[in-house]
């Protein structure tokens, strides 16, 4: 995860390591992969949430998500977390610079 | 005596809801939708306005409809959500995010398409909903790979 500032906002590209299944594609074998993706998206400012996410499985693969946040200064805490649909979590954190 | 019941039955019902709705804040109803329009009313979305304000980036033709990058934004005062529809997907909707103070209503993430169709991203503000649309063609559809 990134974040960086810009004039008057800062941005955070976080990369979230995951297979994002619809449920709809077939292995090497032909059986469905079950439906595997993640459902929720959390951003927080020094603990404050500023952005919740629900989402579908019809975001890509491997998700790259970029944020934008009002002001923002060197050093503020960024955290970003996500459950999926079988109840599998991961968080990240990084400070903006 | 049915009454009685049914208050009781209300109640439980009440109460075993509530810790679900803490725990999974995801709108499995909206989600599961199959049609755009019943995705919306789920998340109880009637009427929304056009408007140049609510802005979407996204490629006129993705070859790849596993990898279609869109940014989405509002210019509109006290945006605080903003929902992303794939029109032509099996389950059209895709994200909403909700933003509180703090954060900018702007969100570049990449999607998949099934086939090419509008994207229709709606921000909402003041408790009022506005609308944009913005077709992408899609030269490999992107839900079985």
């Amino acid at each position: 995860m990134r974040a960086t500032l810009g004039q008057g906002y800062t941005d955070v590209r976080v990369l979230m390591t995951h297979p994002m299944e619809t449920g709809q594609r077939k292995d090497s074998d032909g059986k469905l992969v079950p439906l595997h993706f993640i459902q929720n998206v959390t951003v927080k400012v020094n603990g404050k949430p500023v952005v919740d996410a629900q989402i579908s499985q019809a975001v890509s693969r491997n998700p790259v998500f970029t944020f934008r946040l009002k002001g923002g200064a060197k050093g503020d805490k960024i955290e970003v977390s996500w459950l999926d649909n079988q109840g599998e979590s991961n968080s990240t954190e990084a400070a903006v610079a | 005596m049915n009454s009685i019941r049914r208050a009781l039955v209300a109640a439980l019902v009440f109460t075993l809801a509530r810790p679900f709705a803490a725990l999974a804040a995801w709108n499995k109803e909206a989600f599961g939708a199959k049609t755009p329009g019943d995705a919306l009313k789920t998340l109880g979305i009637g009427n929304a306005t056009p408007s140049k304000d609510v802005v979407i980036d996204a490629p006129q033709i993705a070859e790849n409809g596993a990898v279609v990058p869109v940014e989405i934004s509002s210019a509109i005062p006290g945006t605080t959500a903003l929902i992303v529809v794939a029109e032509k997907n099996p389950f059209p909707l895709v994200a909403r995010f909700d933003f509180k103070e703090g954060a900018l209503p702007f969100v570049k993430v990449n999607l998949k398409m099934a086939e090419t169709s509008d994207i229709r991203v709606i921000a909402e503000a003041g408790g009022k909903h506005y609308v944009a649309t913005k077709e992408v063609k899609i030269t490999i559809g992107g839900c079985g790979g």
